[in-house]
């Protein structure tokens, strides 16, 4: 990978001398992305779906096609399949006020992993509190990972749904979602996965791993910010009843009542984020273009450096996995005696941007008897530099905060 | 492009986060109040024992950063042995000082509270700073 070529790709990174590792919040985005969506407001706007007239139908056509890109890029079989919504926990709270209101009641149970970002957590608390279901966790290990017994205990005869994670945006190790899949699915009951840290640096094929619903942001896959995505299996989504209703979303309406349109439409009420949708569609472009056989070298590369460089300095303590294969790009650490907070503030004072708090996992750092912490999160487009910076302005924290 | 390394850690602030004078549990405390950062998570429990109008003892235990937990141990220096009025008056001080508002002369009157001037350059920080003073602020019922 020619890197100065990729980075020239990314004007935020040519123009902004800081480090950028809070790549697990939001990617930056390429300039044929800004291009796109640029381009829809500039050659093709109009509203989509109702206008006969040209521009309108290429509106259309833009957003239609992009869809099919998004089909294409997780292998699902079906343009009905693909719902576009603002981002991940849009997605979630579609599945959760539609699906699981409809049919999950009292004595059901629901079953949420304890790594889940915020986003796939509270949803799921708001169903089982609404319907009188159970709320039950699937507890992991200290290095993240959920042991064939935890996972057979927590899911039962008596589960109807699984929120699980791919990759957690805390420890970054990528989790066997094809077990926990099969372990609801020989329970009867339906697996939502968030994908939405895996997407940017793995292959994601819903034909594959077998997910009921799947959800993922577009702006951590260097796509725009507003444009999310929801896959669902047909057969489920087709049983739904709508989340959002009103324009967009309908057949025909009646003084009494009103025929829903056919999927994906019917989950898509109001005006569509068309442009975001293809700016996500022309990131998918770039990411293939890259390659994630690159990516992931990338990424193992640079996680090995940080990790290495990090295992030197006295004081310093990784959340999760020893190994660089399991981060995903995700670093999270703890100093000890020093708050988040202050780390972060030395390493943005040394031009290193770094996530610190509780990353919106607030019921996993419990687990794992951590109040707050730090997170590095690499992307391909990092350099060796910027791992080196880091790593040289994080062996000097303590001292700078006083501690010898 | 380089990059300017800035260090506001001065040693005032370490010191006083790393081994603070105040910060443990008060017997017999006359007034006491949390007070929360909810973005970044600092929280402080504060504690006064007052005879009359006088703060005769203080003191403060919490969880957050070395600026918020610091900058209520240099308060708590400043305020014992003060009245209510001093008291926020000197809040008034620190208040319009991190808006870089306060004249030098104001500023000395903080003795080492006014280490944490340049705080004032840091939006981010600001909050942590003020912490300790707006719960002080709060519990002398200034608002």
């Amino acid at each position: 990978m020619d890197i100065s070529r990729i980075r020239n790709d990314f004007p935020l990174l040519m123009k902004e001398p800081t480090a950028y590792l809070d790549n697990a919040a939001t990617s930056q985005k390429p300039d044929c992305v800004i291009e796109a969506e640029k381009s829809f407001y500039v050659n093709h706007n109009a509203n989509t779906l109702r206008g006969f007239y040209p521009l309108s139908m290429e509106a259309t056509e833009i957003y239609e096609n992009a869809r099919k890109t998004v089909r294409d890029f997780i292998g699902a079989p079906s343009d009905k399949e693909i719902i576009f919504t603002r981002n991940a926990t849009e997605s979630i709270n579609l599945v959760a006020y539609s699906y699981g209101l409809t049919n999950i009641g009292r004595g059901d149970e629901i079953v949420v992993s304890i790594a889940e970002h915020h986003s796939n957590m509270l949803p799921w608390q708001m169903v089982a509190r609404v319907k009188g279901a159970g709320l039950k966790y699937l507890e992991c290990e200290k290095d993240g990972s959920f042991t064939d017994e935890a996972i057979d205990e927590a899911i039962t005869e008596r589960t109807k749904l699984v929120a699980f994670t791919h990759v957690s945006n805390v420890l970054g190790l990528c989790n066997d979602i094809g077990k926990v899949i099969r372990r609801a699915h020989d329970c009867g009951a339906v697996c939502v996965i968030d994908a939405s840290q895996s997407i940017p640096h793995m292959k994601i094929d819903v034909g594959e791993n077998d997910a009921d619903f799947l959800v993922f942001s577009g702006h951590k896959l260097l796509g725009p910010m507003g444009i999310g995505v929801l896959y669902g299996k047909e057969k489920l989504l087709d049983k739904m009843p709508p989340f959002l209703t009103g324009g967009e979303m309908i057949d025909s309406v009646r003084r009494d009542g009103a025929t829903y349109a056919a999927l994906p439409h019917k989950f898509e009420a109001g005006t569509v984020n068309a442009a975001g949708a293809a700016g996500l569609a022309q990131a998918m472009r770039y990411i293939e273009e890259v390659g994630y056989d690159c990516i992931r070298k990338r990424d193992e590369e640079l996680t090995a450096r940080a990790l290495k460089g990090m295992k030197d300095i006295d004081h310093v303590n990784i959340l999760g996995s020893p190994s660089y294969k399991d981060h995903n790009g995700i670093i999270t650490f703890t100093v000890d005696d020093v708050h988040p907070h202050d780390v972060s503030a030395v390493l943005e004072a040394d031009g290193v941007d770094v996530r610190a708090g509780h990353h919106c996992a607030q019921p996993l750092l419990e687990h794992l008897g951590v109040r707050s912490a730090t997170r590095a999160s690499i992307m391909f487009y990092n350099t060796g530099d910027e791992i080196d910076r880091f790593v040289r302005s994080l062996a000097t924290v303590r001292e700078r905060l006083g501690y010898r | 492009m380089e990059i300017k390394s800035r260090n506001f850690y001065n040693e005032i602030l370490t010191e006083h986060n790393m081994h603070p004078d105040y910060k443990h549990e008060l017997e017999n405390a006359d007034l006491r109040l949390e007070g929360v950062n909810p973005n970044c998570g600092d929280d402080i429990w504060l504690e006064l024992k007052l005879d009359g109008d006088v703060i005769v003892d203080g003191a403060y235990t919490g969880d957050g950063c070395a600026i918020s937990q610091a900058s209520a141990d240099i308060m708590l220096g400043l305020i014992i042995g003060k009245t209510r009025e001093e008291a926020l008056g000197l809040s008034d001080i620190f208040t319009r000082m991190i808006k870089g508002e306060a004249s030098d002369e104001e500023i000395d009157s903080l003795e080492e509270a006014s280490a944490l001037r340049d705080i004032a350059h840091m939006p981010a920080r600001v909050k942590c700073a003020v912490l300790g003073w707006h719960t002080l602020d709060e519990l002398l019922g200034l608002e």
